[in-house]
Protein backbone atom coordinates (compact mmCIF):
# COMPACT_ATOMS: atom_id res chain seq x y z
CA UNK A 1 0.00 0.00 0.00
CA UNK A 2 2.38 2.70 -1.15
CA UNK A 3 -0.63 4.80 -2.18
CA UNK A 4 -0.86 6.22 1.35
CA UNK A 5 2.66 7.64 1.22
CA UNK A 6 1.92 8.94 -2.31
CA UNK A 7 -1.26 10.62 -1.02
CA UNK A 8 0.69 12.25 1.82
CA UNK A 9 3.30 13.52 -0.64
CA UNK A 10 0.55 15.02 -2.82
CA UNK A 11 -0.89 16.83 0.19
CA UNK A 12 2.58 18.05 1.25
CA UNK A 13 3.24 19.49 -2.19
CA UNK A 14 -0.17 21.20 -2.25
CA UNK A 15 0.27 22.67 1.25
CA UNK A 16 3.74 23.95 0.39
CA UNK A 17 2.60 25.54 -2.87
CA UNK A 18 -0.52 27.04 -1.28
CA UNK A 19 1.67 28.66 1.36
CA UNK A 20 3.86 30.15 -1.36
CA UNK A 21 0.94 31.25 -3.57
CA UNK A 22 -1.51 32.29 -0.83
CA UNK A 23 -5.02 30.96 -0.37
CA UNK A 24 -6.59 27.73 0.79
CA UNK A 25 -6.68 24.61 -1.38
CA UNK A 26 -10.11 23.63 -2.71
CA UNK A 27 -8.81 21.00 -5.12
CA UNK A 28 -5.60 19.33 -6.28
CA UNK A 29 -5.28 18.28 -9.92
CA UNK A 30 -3.11 15.24 -10.50
CA UNK A 31 -1.93 13.70 -13.77
CA UNK A 32 -1.60 9.95 -13.49
CA UNK A 33 -0.27 7.55 -16.13
CA UNK A 34 -1.01 3.81 -16.40
CA UNK A 35 2.72 3.06 -15.88
CA UNK A 36 3.12 5.29 -12.82
CA UNK A 37 2.76 2.31 -10.51
CA UNK A 38 -0.13 3.99 -8.73
CA UNK A 39 -3.67 2.64 -9.01
CA UNK A 40 -6.29 5.43 -9.20
CA UNK A 41 -8.87 3.61 -7.04
CA UNK A 42 -6.33 2.78 -4.32
CA UNK A 43 -5.03 6.33 -4.43
CA UNK A 44 -8.53 7.77 -4.03
CA UNK A 45 -9.23 5.76 -0.90
CA UNK A 46 -5.76 6.40 0.55
CA UNK A 47 -6.19 10.09 -0.20
CA UNK A 48 -9.46 10.13 1.78
CA UNK A 49 -7.56 8.89 4.83
CA UNK A 50 -4.47 11.02 4.31
CA UNK A 51 -6.52 14.19 3.90
CA UNK A 52 -8.06 13.80 7.35
CA UNK A 53 -4.62 13.84 8.97
CA UNK A 54 -3.31 16.66 6.82
CA UNK A 55 -3.40 20.44 6.92
CA UNK A 56 -5.80 20.37 3.94
CA UNK A 57 -8.88 18.42 5.10
CA UNK A 58 -11.12 20.09 2.49
CA UNK A 59 -8.95 19.66 -0.62
CA UNK A 60 -10.59 17.51 -3.30
CA UNK A 61 -8.41 15.26 -5.45
CA UNK A 62 -9.05 15.48 -9.21
CA UNK A 63 -7.26 12.70 -11.09
CA UNK A 64 -6.60 13.16 -14.79
CA UNK A 65 -5.74 9.71 -16.14
CA UNK A 66 -3.44 10.27 -19.10
CA UNK A 67 -3.04 7.77 -21.94
CA UNK A 68 -0.06 5.60 -22.74
CA UNK A 69 1.95 6.98 -25.67
CA UNK A 70 4.95 5.36 -27.33
CA UNK A 71 7.22 6.19 -30.23
CA UNK A 72 7.05 3.92 -33.25
CA UNK A 73 10.42 3.82 -35.01
CA UNK A 74 8.87 2.33 -38.16
CA UNK A 75 6.10 4.91 -38.55
CA UNK A 76 8.38 7.60 -37.04
CA UNK A 77 5.34 8.78 -35.14
CA UNK A 78 3.79 8.85 -31.69
CA UNK A 79 1.32 6.01 -31.23
CA UNK A 80 -0.90 4.74 -28.46
CA UNK A 81 -0.33 1.03 -27.86
CA UNK A 82 -3.40 -1.18 -27.25
CA UNK A 83 -2.51 -1.50 -23.54
CA UNK A 84 0.44 -1.59 -21.16
CA UNK A 85 0.56 -5.34 -21.79
CA UNK A 86 0.99 -4.89 -25.53
CA UNK A 87 3.54 -2.19 -26.16
CA UNK A 88 3.49 -2.35 -29.93
CA UNK A 89 2.37 0.04 -32.64
CA UNK A 90 -1.36 -0.35 -33.40
CA UNK A 91 -0.69 0.55 -37.05
CA UNK A 92 2.33 -1.56 -38.04
CA UNK A 93 2.82 -3.84 -34.97
CA UNK A 94 6.44 -2.74 -34.38
CA UNK A 95 7.38 -3.14 -30.68
CA UNK A 96 7.63 0.23 -28.93
CA UNK A 97 10.25 0.15 -26.17
CA UNK A 98 10.30 3.94 -26.06
CA UNK A 99 7.51 5.26 -23.84
CA UNK A 100 6.80 8.98 -24.20
CA UNK A 101 3.81 9.26 -21.91
CA UNK A 102 2.23 7.08 -19.26
CA UNK A 103 4.60 7.37 -16.29
CA UNK A 104 3.11 10.67 -15.04
CA UNK A 105 2.60 11.11 -11.31
CA UNK A 106 2.44 14.83 -11.09
CA UNK A 107 0.55 17.58 -9.28
CA UNK A 108 -0.29 19.87 -12.20
CA UNK A 109 -2.53 22.52 -10.67
CA UNK A 110 -4.26 23.73 -7.55
CA UNK A 111 -7.65 25.36 -7.14
CA UNK A 112 -7.13 28.10 -4.58
CA UNK A 113 -9.74 30.03 -2.68
CA UNK A 114 -9.07 33.43 -1.19
CA UNK B 1 -15.11 35.96 -0.12
CA UNK B 2 -14.33 34.91 -3.64
CA UNK B 3 -16.76 32.13 -4.62
CA UNK B 4 -14.84 30.81 -7.62
CA UNK B 5 -11.49 29.25 -6.80
CA UNK B 6 -8.60 30.29 -9.01
CA UNK B 7 -6.72 27.58 -10.87
CA UNK B 8 -2.95 27.84 -10.55
CA UNK B 9 -0.50 25.66 -12.46
CA UNK B 10 2.01 23.89 -10.23
CA UNK B 11 3.62 20.97 -12.11
CA UNK B 12 5.48 19.09 -9.42
CA UNK B 13 6.45 15.44 -9.61
CA UNK B 14 4.87 13.81 -6.57
CA UNK B 15 8.04 11.88 -5.77
CA UNK B 16 10.40 14.80 -6.34
CA UNK B 17 11.94 14.34 -2.87
CA UNK B 18 12.76 10.71 -3.61
CA UNK B 19 14.07 11.62 -7.06
CA UNK B 20 16.39 14.31 -5.69
CA UNK B 21 17.92 11.81 -3.25
CA UNK B 22 18.16 9.13 -5.96
CA UNK B 23 19.96 11.51 -8.32
CA UNK B 24 22.43 12.47 -5.58
CA UNK B 25 23.09 8.79 -4.86
CA UNK B 26 23.62 8.05 -8.53
CA UNK B 27 26.18 10.81 -8.96
CA UNK B 28 27.98 9.76 -5.80
CA UNK B 29 28.16 6.18 -7.11
CA UNK B 30 29.43 7.52 -10.42
CA UNK B 31 32.25 9.33 -8.64
CA UNK B 32 33.39 6.20 -6.84
CA UNK B 33 32.90 4.03 -9.93
CA UNK B 34 30.38 1.84 -8.12
CA UNK B 35 27.85 0.01 -10.26
CA UNK B 36 24.56 -0.44 -8.42
CA UNK B 37 22.12 -3.26 -9.13
CA UNK B 38 18.70 -3.52 -7.50
CA UNK B 39 16.60 -6.67 -7.34
CA UNK B 40 12.82 -6.78 -7.24
CA UNK B 41 10.51 -9.78 -7.19
CA UNK B 42 7.51 -11.21 -5.42
CA UNK B 43 8.15 -12.97 -2.09
CA UNK B 44 9.62 -16.42 -2.66
CA UNK B 45 10.90 -15.91 -6.21
CA UNK B 46 14.42 -16.77 -5.11
CA UNK B 47 15.99 -13.30 -4.85
CA UNK B 48 18.02 -14.13 -1.76
CA UNK B 49 19.22 -17.49 -3.12
CA UNK B 50 20.18 -15.84 -6.40
CA UNK B 51 21.96 -12.98 -4.65
CA UNK B 52 23.82 -15.26 -2.24
CA UNK B 53 25.15 -17.26 -5.20
CA UNK B 54 26.11 -14.09 -7.08
CA UNK B 55 27.92 -12.58 -4.08
CA UNK B 56 29.92 -15.78 -3.50
CA UNK B 57 30.89 -15.94 -7.15
CA UNK B 58 31.92 -12.30 -7.47
CA UNK B 59 33.67 -11.64 -4.16
CA UNK B 60 37.04 -12.94 -5.37
CA UNK B 61 37.01 -10.72 -8.42
CA UNK B 62 35.32 -7.51 -7.30
CA UNK B 63 34.74 -5.46 -4.16
CA UNK B 64 31.11 -6.32 -3.55
CA UNK B 65 28.50 -5.47 -0.92
CA UNK B 66 24.75 -5.82 -0.49
CA UNK B 67 21.92 -3.89 1.13
CA UNK B 68 18.83 -5.91 1.85
CA UNK B 69 15.37 -4.52 2.54
CA UNK B 70 12.96 -6.54 4.62
CA UNK B 71 9.76 -5.73 6.44
CA UNK B 72 10.64 -7.20 9.79
CA UNK B 73 13.23 -9.96 9.99
CA UNK B 74 16.95 -10.00 9.34
CA UNK B 75 16.82 -13.57 8.03
CA UNK B 76 17.79 -12.54 4.52
CA UNK B 77 20.71 -10.43 5.72
CA UNK B 78 21.95 -13.34 7.81
CA UNK B 79 21.64 -15.68 4.83
CA UNK B 80 23.52 -13.25 2.62
CA UNK B 81 26.22 -12.76 5.26
CA UNK B 82 27.18 -16.41 4.67
CA UNK B 83 28.64 -15.21 1.38
CA UNK B 84 31.26 -13.35 3.47
CA UNK B 85 30.76 -10.02 1.76
CA UNK B 86 29.60 -6.93 3.68
CA UNK B 87 25.81 -7.04 4.07
CA UNK B 88 23.57 -4.46 5.68
CA UNK B 89 19.93 -4.85 6.55
CA UNK B 90 17.33 -2.12 6.03
CA UNK B 91 14.24 -2.90 8.08
CA UNK B 92 11.34 -1.03 6.51
CA UNK B 93 8.73 -1.79 9.18
CA UNK B 94 5.32 -1.40 7.61
CA UNK B 95 6.69 0.12 4.41
CA UNK B 96 6.27 -2.16 1.42
CA UNK B 97 9.23 -0.86 -0.60
CA UNK B 98 12.63 0.79 -0.30
CA UNK B 99 12.99 4.51 -0.89
CA UNK B 100 16.13 6.40 -1.90
CA UNK B 101 16.45 8.04 1.53
CA UNK B 102 16.55 4.61 3.21
CA UNK B 103 19.47 3.64 0.94
CA UNK B 104 21.22 6.95 1.64
CA UNK B 105 20.78 6.62 5.41
CA UNK B 106 21.96 3.02 5.43
CA UNK B 107 25.08 3.96 3.46
CA UNK B 108 25.85 6.92 5.72
CA UNK B 109 25.88 4.70 8.74
CA UNK B 110 27.70 1.89 7.03
CA UNK B 111 30.22 3.51 4.67
CA UNK B 112 31.34 0.51 2.61
CA UNK B 113 34.38 1.79 0.78
CA UNK B 114 35.61 1.59 -2.79
CA UNK B 115 32.96 -0.79 -4.01
CA UNK B 116 32.85 -2.08 -7.56
CA UNK B 117 29.37 -3.51 -7.19
CA UNK B 118 26.59 -2.77 -4.76
CA UNK B 119 23.48 -4.96 -4.79
CA UNK B 120 20.23 -3.69 -3.29
CA UNK B 121 17.62 -6.33 -2.59
CA UNK B 122 14.21 -4.66 -2.40
CA UNK B 123 11.31 -5.85 -0.27
CA UNK B 124 9.55 -8.84 -1.87
CA UNK B 125 6.76 -7.03 -3.70
CA UNK B 126 6.03 -6.53 -7.40
CA UNK B 127 3.84 -3.46 -7.00
CA UNK B 128 5.18 -0.75 -4.71
CA UNK B 129 8.93 -0.78 -5.57
CA UNK B 130 8.13 0.13 -9.20
CA UNK B 131 7.55 3.78 -8.38
CA UNK B 132 10.72 4.49 -6.38
CA UNK B 133 14.07 5.25 -7.98
CA UNK B 134 16.88 4.08 -5.67
CA UNK B 135 19.73 5.56 -7.67
CA UNK B 136 20.53 2.16 -9.13
CA UNK B 137 22.16 1.66 -12.53
CA UNK B 138 20.47 -1.61 -13.31
CA UNK B 139 17.15 -2.96 -12.05
CA UNK B 140 16.59 -6.69 -12.18
CA UNK B 141 13.12 -8.17 -11.96
CA UNK B 142 13.11 -11.84 -10.96
CA UNK B 143 10.33 -14.36 -11.22
CA UNK B 144 10.43 -18.08 -10.78
CA UNK B 145 9.11 -20.78 -13.11
CA UNK B 146 6.74 -21.85 -10.32
CA UNK B 147 4.94 -18.49 -10.44
CA UNK B 148 3.65 -18.99 -13.96
CA UNK B 149 4.32 -17.44 -17.36
CA UNK B 150 1.78 -14.64 -16.91
CA UNK B 151 3.59 -12.81 -14.09
CA UNK B 152 4.63 -9.94 -16.40
CA UNK B 153 1.01 -9.43 -17.45
CA UNK B 154 -0.11 -9.16 -13.84
CA UNK B 155 2.63 -6.66 -12.92
CA UNK B 156 3.43 -4.75 -16.12
CA UNK B 157 4.68 -1.60 -14.37
CA UNK B 158 7.50 -3.26 -12.46
CA UNK B 159 8.60 -5.13 -15.59
CA UNK B 160 8.47 -1.90 -17.56
CA UNK B 161 10.69 -0.06 -15.06
CA UNK B 162 13.24 -2.90 -14.91
CA UNK B 163 16.20 -3.34 -17.26
CA UNK B 164 16.69 -7.09 -17.11
CA UNK B 165 14.40 -10.04 -16.37
CA UNK B 166 15.78 -13.09 -14.58
CA UNK B 167 13.71 -16.26 -14.66
CA UNK B 168 14.73 -18.29 -11.62
CA UNK B 169 14.43 -21.93 -10.49
CA UNK B 170 14.91 -23.18 -14.07
CA UNK B 171 15.85 -26.58 -12.61
CA UNK B 172 12.12 -26.94 -11.81
CA UNK B 173 10.94 -25.85 -15.27
CA UNK B 174 10.19 -29.40 -16.44
CA UNK B 175 8.30 -30.36 -13.31
CA UNK B 176 5.95 -27.38 -13.55
CA UNK B 177 5.76 -27.51 -17.37
CA UNK B 178 7.05 -23.98 -17.67
CA UNK B 179 6.45 -22.54 -21.14
CA UNK B 180 9.52 -20.37 -21.77
CA UNK B 181 8.33 -19.05 -25.15
CA UNK B 182 5.08 -17.76 -23.63
CA UNK B 183 6.97 -16.20 -20.71
CA UNK B 184 9.35 -14.41 -23.09
CA UNK B 185 6.42 -13.22 -25.20
CA UNK B 186 4.71 -11.80 -22.11
CA UNK B 187 7.90 -10.07 -20.94
CA UNK B 188 8.41 -8.51 -24.34
CA UNK B 189 4.76 -7.43 -24.48
CA UNK B 190 5.26 -5.24 -21.42
CA UNK B 191 8.92 -4.37 -22.07
CA UNK B 192 9.90 -4.77 -25.72
CA UNK B 193 13.50 -5.89 -26.23
CA UNK B 194 14.13 -6.66 -22.55
CA UNK B 195 17.17 -8.85 -21.88
CA UNK B 196 16.16 -12.16 -20.28
CA UNK B 197 18.29 -14.69 -18.40
CA UNK B 198 17.02 -18.14 -17.47
CA UNK B 199 18.89 -19.37 -14.43
CA UNK B 200 19.05 -21.88 -11.64
CA UNK B 201 21.16 -20.44 -8.83
CA UNK B 202 21.10 -23.85 -7.18
CA UNK B 203 22.38 -25.84 -10.16
CA UNK B 204 24.38 -23.07 -11.82
CA UNK B 205 22.43 -23.20 -15.08
CA UNK B 206 22.46 -19.89 -16.98
CA UNK B 207 24.62 -18.15 -14.37
CA UNK B 208 27.80 -17.79 -16.53
CA UNK B 209 25.85 -15.82 -19.16
CA UNK B 210 24.53 -13.51 -16.45
CA UNK B 211 28.04 -12.94 -14.98
CA UNK B 212 29.38 -12.18 -18.43
CA UNK B 213 26.60 -9.66 -19.03
CA UNK B 214 27.20 -8.02 -15.64
CA UNK B 215 30.94 -7.69 -16.29
CA UNK B 216 30.21 -6.07 -19.66
CA UNK B 217 27.70 -3.67 -18.08
CA UNK B 218 30.24 -2.69 -15.42
CA UNK B 219 32.89 -2.00 -18.07
CA UNK B 220 30.42 -0.01 -20.15
CA UNK B 221 29.31 2.01 -17.13
CA UNK B 222 32.90 2.79 -16.12
CA UNK B 223 33.62 3.91 -19.68
CA UNK B 224 30.67 6.31 -19.56
CA UNK B 225 31.16 7.66 -16.05
CA UNK B 226 34.88 8.33 -16.55
CA UNK B 227 34.18 10.58 -19.51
Amino acid sequence: MHELSIALSILDIAAEEAKRLGGSVAAIHLRLGPLSGVAPAALRSAYGLAREMSALPKAELVIDEVPLVGYCATCTAERSPPSELELFCPVCSTPMPQILGGRELEVVALELEA
Amino acid sequence: MNATPRLVEVRQHVLKNNDVVARALRSRFDETGTFVISLVSSPGAGKTMFLETVLKQLRGQYRVAALVGDLATDNDARRLARSEVPVKQITTGAVCHLEAAMVRDALEEWKPENLDLLFIENVGNLVCPATFDLGENLRLVLFSVTEGEDKPLKYPTIFNTADVAIITKMDLAGAVEFDAATAHGNIHGVRPGMRIFEVSAKKGQGMPEWYEFLAAELRRHRGLSLK
